[in-house]
Parts: C-alpha cells; structure tokens; sequence
C-alpha cells in the first residue's frame, strides 16, 4: 500500500531532515509514527501525502512511483487517503456539516446523496448537535472530531493521523483510540503520528514507526 | 470507496451518548443551541452550499466598481464608434447625391449663354434628377463669407454656380458628363465632391479606428484588473485552496470555485456599467434632440447624426456587459487552472 526506499528529505543546500527512510505500510495494518517533537513525524505525512517531494529515494502509493504521477493521479490517490491534521485545517467559513462533506462535495457528490452518510458520522464522532457550528465556535476537542470526520467520510483506504489526540483529554483521547482501531479492523491501514507515549501503551499491538535524529526505526 | 455501513451500528455506537460527562464535554462553550434552534440550523445548513472561496476573500466591491467603470468606458467607445460610422455612411450618401458645376467668365465669352448650355446639358443627362442653377446674386453670396458683407462685386469675374441632385436609382456617369460640359461649356468645371466624400470617409474610419483602439485598451485593463485581483485571492486563499487539494479536489474544480465567484462579480460590474451606458446614451439623446434647433445642436447633429443609439447600439452595449462577465470569469478559471498547474508538489 505505502512503501519508502531509502527516501531522504532536505531543504535547499543544508543537510538532509529525514535520511535513509525505509518502510511499508501494509493493507489493515495499524502503526503509530513516534518520536520527540520536532523529529519529523508531520512532515513524514507530508511526503505521503505528495505535499513534498523527497530529494531522493522512492516512495511508492498504492503501487504507484510518486515521482512519475501527473497532477490528475495525485488527486485520485489522495482521494483514497484520510487525513487528520495536528491544526485540524477546518475551513472557518463553512459549517461542520459542510467541512466533514467537503471530501465528497469536491469530487461531485450530490447534497441529498451524501447528507445521511454525513449526519451519521457526524452522530458517531458526537457533533450532530454542532452541525451548523462554524470551527470558531467550537471547543478543540469538537474541531479535532470533526477534523476525524472529514478522514473518514470517504472511507479511505489508509488514513493518516498527526497528533490526532493533541487537543484531548485522556478520557476523550482514548475513545478516539477506539474508533481508529475499529476503523483499522472494518480494513483500513492506520497511520497515528503521535509523541503521546500514553496513548500507544493502550494499543501495545500496534506496530512503531519511531523517528530520531532524521532516522526511521521499525519496531514490529 | 468502499460499501457503506451505518457508523454507529458499525463501530459499536456513537460518541455522543458517552461523551457528555467527559471533561471534553466540561470546556465545551456554553453556547451550546436549543432544540428548536438546532432544528432550524440543520434546516437552513442541509441543502446549501456556502461557496468555498468566501465571499469576503476577494476585494469584491473594488473589483465590480473598477469592472463597472471599465464597462461604462467599453460601451462609450463602441457606442461613440457606431455612431460616427453610422453618420458618416449617411454624409457621403448625402453628398454622393451631389455635385456642382462651376462656369467661369472667359473672356469674349457670354457667361449667361454658358449657363444655359451648360443647364441644357446637364437636364439631358443619364442620371440627373434635378438641376438648379444659381442666380449671379445667390452666386455672389456664396462669396460673402470669403469677402464680407456689403461688397459691390458687379465689377469682379465671379462665377456662377448650378447644382446637380443625382438620381439614386440611376446611376450618372459623371466622367462623359464632365467631357459634354467641357465640349459644351470650355469654362464648366464639375465637382462631384469627391475629395469630401474620400476625406469624410478618411475621418470616419480614423475615429472609428481610434475608438476600436480605446476598446481593446479598456478590455486589456480590465483583463489585467481581474488577473491581479485573481492572484490576490489565491494568495489570500492559499491554506483553503492547500485543504481542497489534500481531501482530493482537482485543479479543474477548485478553478471552478474562483470562477463562480468572479463570473458574479464580473456580471454585477457589467451590468451597473452597461446600465449606466444605456442610461447615459439615452440621456444624451434626449438633450439632443431638445438642441437640435440650436446652432449647436445642428453642428452635433452633422457630426453624430442623430446623437443617439439605435436597436444595433444597445445590443452592442448590452453585449458588452455581458461579455465583460463572462470574461472576468474566465479569466479567473484560467489564471487559477494555470497558476495550479504550475504549482511544485513541493508547497
């Protein structure tokens, strides 16, 4: 599904972020991407995500070189991922209704067709009562759900987390836990970025991708 | 995507029913709706659509006064270029009916005689409709804003003067009728006003060129207008175009987004500007028809005809300001399709 050969990152002529990054992420796999602040983890996603170009190495998606993808398959691949930002990205001058649709509304879905997928996701991550909330009204807590939400209204296929439990409190951050694991175990390839030793202890199953010093080490 | 599952059912409940005692729940605002107000909010946000790019982003009330003005100066130009290709068809159609013979006194030569020889050959002639011949007084008055007033000119060779109306239907040859006055008349010169007609014209397709000039430069301006106001709004819009790429929105679609906004503040902009036009047309034609037993309104009138715009004007200035929408929103989607195309993956 996801696989990194020997990627390295650098920014302009200094030296290199990320080296020698080799990894895979299986199908229904679930993994949790560790490390100290400021080891890399979010711009990791980045390069999964195709929002930077590694400077060198392969990174392979769904079994295509990122490197030889043109603009129109870039979208159909990220339209199989989810993702969860650590700053949420919630669009300030939409509805929370209409940020969790935002996914299906921008690949042409009709309104009536996705709106009791919608409500229903929106009642499962607990917001059915905020659906015509703005972002700025909301708590973290609500943002970082409806943040959820919006990965999961496509059903992607791997979804990707970074710090998805940041704004929350133990209690909250657990049952968030929860749902990614049944989300893992209904077939979809789970990537949780997170320096929350606490929250990995709770799934001690899970696989961990941990980032130090620029370097990727696998822990099965 | 795959099959569809309810969410509750399918992850063993929801969040809700749970959440409501967690210290999550505790920092919630207190803003929290009623259940009446909740009902109406989900009535009024279900269904809707809020455009993706705001509103507010976008420096919209400049850009429909500056797309207004540009429009109103568009249709002015057209409109001012319609009119003097429309008067000028109607000078030289006037004057084209026209010519006028000249009889000089020769010596030794009976100028009266002259005239009516030459009148006897013009009557005859294919082509002329009517002929009026000038009187040695109303000849010698022709002379007076050259001369001045109150002038004995018995004593000078003044010409005498007969003028041609020119069938329309039919056609003179105007160059066998020049050689008969000349065999008839050797001191009969025929000027069918050529020359006017020919500088008439001349300055009817200069003015007409001059106003096509200022069109396409108010368009150019205009279209540069739009491409800066297009690229402010993608800088200012950047964080949102950056989350529509990463939940899987195509370049052709986000494009789309900035062009329902322009195309609307292209065709506000139009309007105003091609309303103000018509308005400004039909206004000037009213004063000027209120002028036009003025001197003044005699010489506008020579120049623009009638000072006003018929059926063929107003649909050039209505299709103006259409045009001027249309093409504030397809600029917009062209700029924002080719800036995002050209965007590095590397943000």
């Amino acid at each position: 599904m996801l696989s990194f050969e020997n990627v390295g990152l650098r920014y302009g002529s200094g030296g290199e972020i990320l080296s020698d990054l080799a990894f895979s992420v299986a199908p229904r796999s679930f993994q949790f991407l560790t490390g100290p602040s400021g080891a890399g983890k979010t711009t990791l996603l980045k390069l999964v995500l195709m929002s930077l170009k590694p400077t060198r190495g392969r990174i392979t998606l769904f079994g295509k070189d990122t490197e030889t993808l043109d603009k129109d398959a870039v979208t159909d691949i990220r339209r199989r991922i989810g993702v969860v930002f650590q700053d949420f990205r919630l669009l300030e001058h939409l509805t929370l209704y209409e940020n969790v649709a935002l996914p299906l509304r921008v690949i042409g879905r009709e309104e009536t067709i996705y709106r009791a997928e919608v409500l229903e996701l929106l009642r499962w991550v607990g917001l059915e009562e905020r659906i015509a909330s703005r972002p700025s009204v909301l708590s973290g807590g609500e943002k970082q759900r409806a943040a959820i939400a919006r990965a999961l209204i496509v059903r992607p296929e791997l979804l990707l987390a970074d710090e998805p439990t940041g704004n929350l409190d133990p209690t909250l951050a657990r049952r968030l836990l929860r749902l990614f694991v049944e989300l893992h175990k209904s077939g979809t390839s789970v990537v949780i970025a997170t320096h929350d030793l606490a929250l990995m202890d709770q799934y001690e199953s899970a696989r961990r991708l941990v980032l130090a010093d620029g370097r990727l080490h696998v822990f099965e | 995507m795959r099959a569809r599952a309810g969410w509750c059912s399918r992850m063993g409940g929801c969040m809700s029913s749970n959440e409501a005692n967690s210290p999550a729940a505790a920092r919630r605002p207190a803003t929290v709706p009623s259940r009446a107000a909740r009902e109406a909010a989900l009535e009024e946000t279900l269904g809707r659509e809020t455009p993706l790019v705001p509103t507010s982003s976008i420096a919209g009330r400049s850009l429909v006064i500056v797309i207004a003005i540009m429009t109103f100066l568009a249709a002015l130009s057209a409109g001012a270029a319609l009119m003097v290709a429309d008067a000028s068809v109607d000078w030289r159609r006037e004057v084209a009916r026209e010519a006028s013979v000249q009889i000089r006194l020769l010596p030794g030569r009976d100028i009266e005689a002259d005239v009516s020889r030459a009148t006897a050959v013009l009557v005859a002639a294919e082509g002329v409709r009517d002929v009026r011949v000038y009187s040695k007084a109303e000849s010698e008055a022709l002379l007076a804003p050259w001369l001045g007033q109150g002038l004995d000119l018995a004593e000078l060779p003044a010409p005498r003067m007969i003028v041609v109306k020119l069938d329309d239907g039919r056609r003179a040859d105007l160059d066998a009728l020049r050689r008969e006055l000349a065999q008839a008349v050797p001191s009969a010169a025929l000027d069918d006003h050529r020359l006017w007609v020919e500088r008439l014209g001349q300055m009817a397709r200069t003015v007409v060129a001059v106003a096509a000039l200022v069109f396409v430069l108010i368009v150019v301006a205009m279209g540069l207008a739009v491409a800066f106001a297009t690229r402010a709004a993608m800088v200012g819009n950047r964080e949102i175009i950056e989350v529509l790429h990463l939940v899987g929105a195509a370049d052709k679609y986000i494009a789309q987004q900035f062009q329902r906004r322009f195309l609307a503040l292209g065709l506000k902009g139009g309007l105003i500007g091609g309303a103000s036009a018509m308005g400004f047309f039909l206004l000037s034609g009213y004063l000027a028809s209120r002028w036009t037993a003025t001197p003044d309104g005699d010489q506008l009138e020579a120049m623009f005809g009638r000072f006003s715009l018929g059926p063929l004007g107003f649909t050039v200035v209505g299709a103006i300001a259409a045009a001027a929408g249309l093409l504030t929103g397809f600029m917009s989607q062209e700029i924002v399709f080719r800036q995002l195309r050209r965007l590095d993956r590397a943000e």
